[in-house]
Formats: C-alpha cells, structure tokens, sequence
C-alpha cells in the first residue's frame, strides 16, 4: 500500500475517535431515562432528526451497493468493477449504520427481532424492516469474499462464488422494494404531507432518487477513499458509472413534473410559497444542473469535477429526504422541535464510527486491490 | 359485551366540568402530572401519556356572538384506523367492541402511529427507559364486562352518549334534522378517514376546524399505503425475473464474443 504507514494515527481519525467516544455516554444516558432526556421529540413531533437523517437519507445513501452490483453483475458493466467491491462496503456499514441509529431511537430497542413473528403485512414498515434484515445477510455475504480472501479459505470462498448470482439478484430485489418502501411508508400521511410531495407514485420516485443518489455517493466514496489511500483516481470507471446519472434524473424530472400537472398541482410550484421554494431548490439544485452537467463528456473524464456533481446530487436527495419526513409535514398547531445537540451528537458518533470502519477495513482487506 | 360502540359528543351539551377527565384518570390509574394555567379552562394543556381524554376549550368571537366552546378530545377509535395499519408488528387491534387496542407485549417503539394518526393521539413515555404508547382504549375493559366507559357514565349532562355506532348516527341525524337552528349540520366522525367510532355535534356558526378537529378526506388513510403494498408481491418477481434474464443475456453475449475470438485464432 502506498498509504503514509509511518503515522500510526491521523487527524481524522482523532477527529473520528472523539465523535465516537462522545456519543458513548449520550447512548447511555438515554438507556437510563428515556428518550426525552437527550432529544427534543413530543408527543407532537414523534420522530426527528435521526428518522430523517438516519433512516431516510441513510438508506438512500446505501444504494450505490445495488446499483453498482446491477450495473457490473447482471448488465456486465466490466469496467466498473473496481467500483464494487468498495460500494458493497459502503452500503453494508450504511445499514449497519441505520441499524444501530435505530437501537438509539427505538423504544424498545431490544425487540427488533419482533418483526421476525409478530407480522402485520399491511405495515409498509414491516416490509421495509424485513428487506433491511435480509439485505444486511445478502450484503454480509457479498462483502465476505473479501474477508475470507484475507484469510486464504478457499472452502467457503467456493460456496459463496457458486451462489453469487442468487445473492446479487435478491440483494437487488431486496434493495428495490425496501427503497420504495420508504416513500409508501409516508403515504399514510395523506392528511399531513404536503400536496407537492405527497403522491401515490411516491415510492416510484423513492425508488428513482435512491438509484441517483446511490450513484452520486459510490462516485463521492471512491473519490475521497482514492485520496486517502493515495490511489490513482478511478475516474473512467466513476465516468462510465457517471453516464447513467442524466438518464436516472432526467427520468425522475419527467415523472415529478408529469406527477404534479396530473394531480393538478401545477400551481403549487409557482405559488410563492416556502414549499415551492422548497421544490425549486431540490429540482435545480438536485436534478436540473446535474443533469446538463453530467451530459458533458468533460465532466466525465473529471474526478474533481464528477465529485462536485456528486455532492449537488446529494445534497438535492438528501433535502427531498428532510421534507418528505420532517419539513414538509403538517405538525399539531403550537408545537415546535429543533433537534437537541444530543440527537446530533448520536447521529455524528455512528457516521464517525462507520467511517472509522470502512477505513480500517479498507486498509487491512483486499477491498480496493485492483486484481478485483 | 358491547359491539361496534360508539359515542356521539354533542359539544352543545358540554358544560366543561371535565369528569369525563376526572373519570378516565381514576379508572386507568394514570399519574397525576404537573400543569400550568394557559389562561382558559384547558387543563392540562395537551393530551400525554398520563391524560387520555381532555376537554379542550375554544373561545372565539363570530358574528358579534360569544361562543364558548368544549370539546371532548382523545382517541377516534377510527373504523379503518391508520395507527393499526402502518405498525409494523400489528400491536393495534380494532376490536369487535369498536375500540381500538394497543399491545404493549409486541410493541416495538417506532412511533409510526404516532405520526400517522391523523388526530394525533397515541402519546409516548418519553421519560421512561422502556417507553411505551399511551392513548384511550375506549374503556376496553369495563365494555367486555358490559360496561360503559368511564368517561360516558361521568358525564352529567350527557353530552357523551354511548351506544352502537348506527344508533348514534340515527340519533345524530335526528338531532340535527329537528334542531337546525341548533346544531352545524355536519355530523364530524362519520365519514371523515372512511369514518370514526368517536362522532361530535358542533353549535350552529362553529367550523369544526375552528375547534380543533382537522379538516379530512372522506378517504382512509390505509389505502394510500395498501395502494403501493400491494404491488409489493409482482415486484418481486418482476425484478428478480429481470435481473436473471438480463444476466442470461450478459452471459450469452460475452460467450459469443470468445467464441468469435476462437474463430479468429483458428483462421
């Protein structure tokens, strides 16, 4: 590895390991007394910033693991495949991520296996927490190659190869349904979620947003980890990866826009409201200029400037992601909610931890090895 | 036993006394909590954990008249409710009685009901390290054993009547069918979100949005996540089918690409 081995310890790891540490007595604090002793949530606004963050963008930003998996398994995209192995990682801390977020968050923590024998098949939530389970074995199981290359265990590494195919398809699938999922979940908010975001092809659109933004995050992860461990920049990979990003947000444009004038809410957009602003800033910032920005073949030979393009593509799901479950929804008269330094604190520890993660694993695991 | 309850709230006939309140603390043995005057006869201010039921008090000029409004607030008891639905390990039953039932044996924490109930009223424990969620139960309880709910049977003026919920529709529309002087002639709760067991009267000149009860489609709430879910099983095998047929199809491509290499070698 070219990577500066003489520093045991960087920065950013210091940086990494104070977070962590940080969240550690938050999380132990709110085991002894209750939720509402490190965040700011009531009665009035049930779920906050982790439900938001968290769960809503955290899946979403886990998607480059299926799309990647699609693009190079099933559809032979040769070329990315230097992509993959470090996307699979991505998306199997992502869950991990979600999942422990979730340990934090939930009120009964302790019995998340219930979804396992109490079954409610109208719940959209129930689903999404089955897919998530099953997609965390499937992700396991695509990421172990890598750990029992390590080891030289030609045994297992066998088995998994002969299996691999089955594995891709149902982590797919999987991911596909979880995905949209998501966005049925806020269907049952008809009465609160405002006309602009609230639709019946809500999970359409879920689903479209987390193929961008699963695109724009393996472009993002593979450009810093590159850096970091002083690789060359993978940039024809990310630019041929890059090429699918007009199609996924221009066919997102068309159906949001064909969506709205169907339901007749056209005038919605154009009322001069805080929402339309809203909807503005996510299509411009999140579709619009991406989209001509990444026809361009200059672009595309960048990793510098597919990155950039990246981060809008990111910070424009990310914003759909905070109103669809948090901004735009229509909470009881009189209440208010800003999240508690603590909920960020939580949140900021488990993405710190998860970085950690991928950076170790990356480091001492063939994730990166070219021969791949 | 009683089956499909209902109440209908004549908000015409409540003088405030808050028994209803009174009732529903002594018989559910909840907590007393700490409360601060908000300047009106609401008290506490918001429902919680340790209040299930709350006359929420409205006072508002209209038409130079004063109206001095009291409304009974607490769980809908919905027909279609969408607490029930969206749970992700069904711990909400609408049950035979018309009350709907939380199990805190299977609950999670997740709080979706929470946030899905178009009225607002499950509550959570929020100081307690295993939290769970509190709302009316409709006196659950005392309806098996034939009873009414404490509430109805407090009330002094019988501003709370309780009986089946065609019963309290019949006598709603006769109400407002022989005192339309009396009465808005909206009868709220019986198709609001496909309808709910918890019906109200409003004063003539009084909007029941202006009394806090949100203004809702007659459609339930269940349908619009139904109306996805249940495309759920044909995605999955759409998606599985397509990936396999798309890698056969990779596979048959990359074959003919070295058998043409071959082919070349050879000549």
């Amino acid at each position: 590895m070219t990577h500066n081995q003489d520093k045991v310890i960087g920065t950013g790891s210091i940086i990494l390991i104070i977070l962590m540490a940080l969240a550690v007595p938050v999380a132990g604090w709110r085991y002894f007394n209750g939720l509402g002793s490190i965040t700011n949530l009531s009665d009035a606004y049930p779920w906050g910033f982790w439900i938001s963050f968290d769960l809503f963008c955290g899946v979403a930003l886990a998607a480059g693991a299926f799309v990647v998996a699609a693009v190079v398994d099933i559809f032979g995209g040769k070329t990315m495949k230097p992509l993959l192995r470090p996307a699979i990682l991505t998306g199997f801390l992502g869950y991990i991520l979600v999942g422990t977020a979730l340990m934090v968050d939930l009120g009964q923590y302790h019995r998340i296996w219930y979804l396992t024998w109490s079954w409610n098949l109208h719940s959209p939530l129930f689903e999404v927490g089955w897919c998530v389970m099953m997609y965390l074995t499937v992700l396991a199981l695509e990421f172990a190659p890598v750990v029992l290359e390590k080891f030289k265990l030609e045994v297992p590494l066998k088995i998994l190869k002969r299996v691999s195919i089955v594995l891709i398809i149902a982590g797919i699938t999987l991911s596909t349904m979880h995905q949209s999922s998501l966005g049925t979940m806020l269907l049952i908010m008809q009465d609160k979620l405002h006309p602009l975001w609230h639709t019946q092809i809500l999970p359409i659109l879920f689903l479209n947003t987390a193929i961008a933004v699963g695109i724009a995050m393996v472009i993002f992860e593979s450009t810093i980890t590159m850096k970091v461990f002083g690789r060359p920049a993978e940039t024809a990979a990310q630019g041929k990866l890059a090429k699918g990003l007009p199609w996924v947000l221009g066919i997102y444009f068309i159906i949001r826009i064909a969506d709205i004038a169907f339901n007749g809410r056209i005038g919605l957009i154009f009322d001069g409201s805080r929402e339309s602003l809203w909807f503005w800033i996510e299509m411009i910032i999140g579709v619009i200029i991406p989209f001509f920005y990444f026809l361009s073949s200059k672009v595309r030979s960048s990793t510098p400037a597919m990155f950039k393009g990246a981060l809008m593509v990111m910070a424009g799901v990310m914003f759909n992601r905070f109103i669809v479950s948090w901004l735009g929804i229509r909470f009881p008269e009189g209440s208010s909610y800003v999240p508690h330094i603590m909920e960020i604190m939580i949140s900021a520890g488990v993405v710190s931890g998860g970085i950690m993660a991928f950076y170790l694993l990356s480091r001492f695991f063939p994730v990166l090895s070219e021969e791949h | 036993m009683f089956k499909n309850s209902s109440f209908l709230i004549d908000i015409t006939k409540c003088i405030g006394c808050r028994s209803c309140q009174v009732a529903c603390k002594r018989w559910n043995q909840l907590e007393a909590e700490k409360t601060h005057n908000t300047g009106g006869h609401q008290n506490p201010p918001l429902l919680s954990a340790h209040t299930w039921t709350l006359i929420r008090f409205k006072e508002f000029e209209k038409k130079e008249k004063l109206h001095w409004c009291f409304t009974k607030v607490g769980c809908m008891h919905c027909e279609q409710p969408a607490c029930a639905s969206v749970c992700p390990v069904g711990a909400f039953t609408k049950t035979e009685t018309g009350a709907v039932v939380y199990n805190d044996k299977v609950c999670i924490g997740c709080r979706y009901c929470m946030i899905a109930c178009p009225f607002r009223i499950p509550t959570y424990e929020w100081k307690k390290a295993f939290p769970f969620v509190k709302k009316c139960t409709f006196c659950f309880d005392r309806q098996t054993e034939g009873t009414r709910p404490a509430c109805a049977s407090a009330c002094p003026t019988g501003a709370i009547a309780f009986g089946t919920r065609t019963e309290m529709a019949k006598k709603a529309h006769e109400l407002l069918k022989n005192n339309p002087e009396k009465y808005n002639p909206h009868l709220y709760g019986e198709k609001e979100v496909g309808g709910t067991a918890v019906m109200y009267l409003a004063p003539k000149g009084v909007e029941f949005k202006e009394l806090g009860l949100p203004e809702l489609a007659e459609r339930p709430l269940p349908t619009w996540t139904w109306n996805a879910l249940r495309f759920v099983p044909s995605q999955i095998v759409v998606v599985s089918a397509a990936m396999a047929f798309f890698y056969w199809l990779t596979k048959r491509k990359t074959k003919k690409k070295d058998v043409n290499k071959e082919v070349r070698h050879d000549a």
